[in-house]
C-alpha cells in the first residue's frame, strides 16, 4: 500500500435530508475524514447503478449513498428504490471482486448531522485498512491501434 | 476479382457458429446478395486461407463482418488484419459488439479457467506434443474482449444470434450507400416492450412478490412475463428481434444489448428488475430478491467484456 493511502470515496446523498445532514454538520464546525466527494442528488432513488459502476470504472475507492429513512422519502418511495437496487448491486459487485465495505448505504435525515460525521470516519476507516481497490482477474492490455 | 462488385468478407473469432448460420438463413436472398458481392473470405463456408488474405491490399475489402469475441492471440490478429484490409468493419452479433456469454469467463481469471476446463491436457500457448508432432497453439488471453476493444468498429450488428431481417437490412443499406453515421448499432433505438405483442398488458405499476424461472411455473401466453414474475429483459434491450423468445413464452434475455442511451445494460436492466421487488425493508427485500440465483450471469450474460468494470 503506498504510504499515506487515502481512500476516494464517491458520495450521492439526496438533496432533502443526507445533504442538509452534511450542511448540519459543516454549520456546526464538526470534523470528519475529508475523504468523500459529495455529488448531491434529488432522492437516492435517483442514484442510477450506472452511477455507482462508472465512480468504481473512475478509480473511485468507495461508493456510499445517503437517503431519507424509510417512510421519510420525499418522493414517498424513492430511498425504498434505491435500497432494492442496493441489494442486488451489491451481490453484482462481489461477483466482479468489489469487497462489501466499498458500497454503502444509509438513512441520515437532516438533523443527524453527526451521523454524517460518524458514517464518514467509519467509512474512511474502514477503507484505509482495505487498502487501494485491485484489479481482481488479471491485467489490462492496452489497446492496440489497428495498423 | 475484377468484377468491380463490392468486396466482402466474414470472420469468426471466439464464436458458436451462430452468426454464419444466420447470414445462411437469409436462404434465398443469399443468391442475390452473392449476385451483388464478391465474397471473397468465409473460412465457415468457403476454402479460403489466411494468405489469400493477407495477399490482397489494404482497404480493398469494401466491408468485412466479423463475429465472436477476441479470447486468444490469434483472434486478435485477426482482427486487426481484417481491420486493415477493410474500408467498413461490421462487429457482427453479441460476442463481437459485447463480448458475448463466453465473456462472463472475465468473472475468473485464466489461471482459475484452465484449472477447471483443461487441467494437465492441452494448453494454449503451451508446446505439447501430440503424435509425435509438436503443437503450439494461440496464447489465451486474461480476459475476453469484444471486437470494439481491439481494433476500431465501423458498425455493429446487435443479436445473439442476429435475425435474417436485422442482417439483411445491413447488407441492403451497404450495398445502397445507405448507412447511417458510423459507430451506429443497426437496430431500432427504442426498447423492446415497444414492439412486444403482450406491451398492452404490462401492468401500470407492477410489483413482483416471487420471481420465478419458466421451469418452475405455467407459463401465461398471453400476458407480459415480467406481471408473471418471469426475469424479461425486455424493458432493458434494444428492440429489433421482434420479441421472438417472448413470441415463443419465453421471457428476453437481452441478447440485443442496451440502447444508444445506456453505458451499461447490466447496471440499468438491474435498475429497473430490482426496483420492482416487493418489500419495504432490507429483510423483505432480500428475502425477495433471494429468488435470482445468479444476478450478474442473469444481467450480464451477453455484455460483460463491454460493461463499464469489465469484469
Amino acid at each position: 500500500m503506498p504510504e499515506n493511502y487515502e481512500p476516494k470515496i464517491v458520495a450521492f446523498f439526496c438533496n432533502w435530508c443526507t445533504y442538509l445532514a452534511a450542511d448540519l454538520a459543516g454549520t456546526s464546525r464538526m470534523k470528519y475524514a475529508p475523504n468523500a466527494r459529495v455529488v448531491r442528488v434529488m432522492c437516492s432513488g435517483r442514484v442510477d447503478p450506472q452511477f455507482v459502476l462508472a465512480a468504481f470504472a473512475h478509480g473511485a475507492d468507495g461508493v456510499l449513498i445517503g437517503g431519507c429513512h424509510p417512510g421519510d422519502c420525499h418522493y414517498q418511495e424513492g430511498n425504498c428504490k434505491a435500497l432494492r437496487r442496493y441489494l442486488m448491486l451489491k451481490r453484482v459487485l462481489k461477483d466482479v471482486g468489489i469487497e462489501e465495505e466499498r458500497f454503502r448505504l444509509e438513512w441520515i435525515s437532516a438533523a443527524e448531522g453527526d451521523r454524517v460525521r460518524a458514517v464518514m470516519n467509519d467509512m474512511a476507516a474502514k477503507l484505509r485498512a482495505l487498502g487501494p481497490r485491485r484489479v481482481v482477474r488479471g491485467t489490462d492490455r492496452p489497446a492496440e491501434v489497428a495498423a | 476479382m475484377t468484377s468491380g462488385k463490392p468486396r466482402v468478407a466474414f470472420y469468426w473469432c471466439a464464436s458458436c457458429g451462430g452468426c454464419e448460420v444466420t447470414v445462411l438463413d437469409l436462404e434465398e436472398k443469399l443468391l442475390d446478395v452473392a449476385a451483388a458481392v464478391d465474397i471473397v473470405f468465409w473460412p465457415a463456408v468457403l476454402d479460403f486461407k489466411k494468405a489469400d488474405i493477407e495477399a490482397m491490399a489494404d482497404r480493398s475489402l469494401t466491408a468485412a463482418f466479423v463475429n465472436g469475441s477476441v479470447r486468444t492471440s490469434e483472434q486478435e490478429e485477426m482482427a486487426l488484419l481484417m481491420r486493415r484490409k477493410a474500408q467498413l468493419l461490421f462487429a457482427f452479433g453479441s460476442c463481437a459488439q459485447l463480448g458475448g456469454v463466453h465473456g462472463l469467463a472475465n468473472l475468473s481469471g485464466k489461471e482459475a479457467l484452465f484449472q477447471t476446463a483443461y487441467w494437465d491436457a492441452v494448453r494454449p500457448r503451451t508446446i505439447s506434443r501430440a503424435d509425435g508432432f509438436l503443437l503450439d497453439l494461440p496464447d489465451f488471453f486474461d480476459r475476453v474482449r469484444a471486437i470494439g476493444q481491439v481494433v476500431e468498429v465501423d458498425y455493429y450488428i446487435p443479436g445473439c444470434p442476429p435475425t435474417s431481417k436485422i442482417v439483411g437490412q445491413a447488407l441492403e443499406a451497404l450495398l445502397a450507400g445507405k448507412l447511417p453515421e458510423r459507430g451506429t448499432v443497426l437496430a431500432p433505438d427504442h426498447a423492446l416492450c415497444d414492439e412486444c405483442p403482450r406491451k398492452e398488458t404490462k401492468p401500470e405499476k407492477l410489483t413482483i412478490k416471487q420471481f420465478r424461472r419458466p421451469h418452475q411455473t405455467p407459463v401465461d401466453d398471453k400476458e407480459c412475463l415480467l406481471a408473471q414474475g418471469l426475469l424479461c429483459l425486455g424493458a432493458a434491450t434494444r428492440a429489433g428481434c421482434e420479441a421472438l423468445c417472448v413470441r415463443a413464452n419465453m421471457p428476453c434475455n437481452g441478447c440485443f444489448g442496451p440502447t444508444s442511451r445506456v453505458s451499461d445494460f447490466g447496471a440499468k436492466a438491474l435498475s429497473g428488475i430490482a426496483s420492482l421487488a416487493a418489500g419495504e425493508n432490507a429483510d423483505e427485500v432480500d428475502r425477495v430478491l433471494a429468488d435470482i440465483a445468479d444476478p450478474t450471469g442473469l444481467l450480464y450474460r451477453y455484455s460483460l467484456p463491454a460493461s463499464l468494470l469489465r469484469g
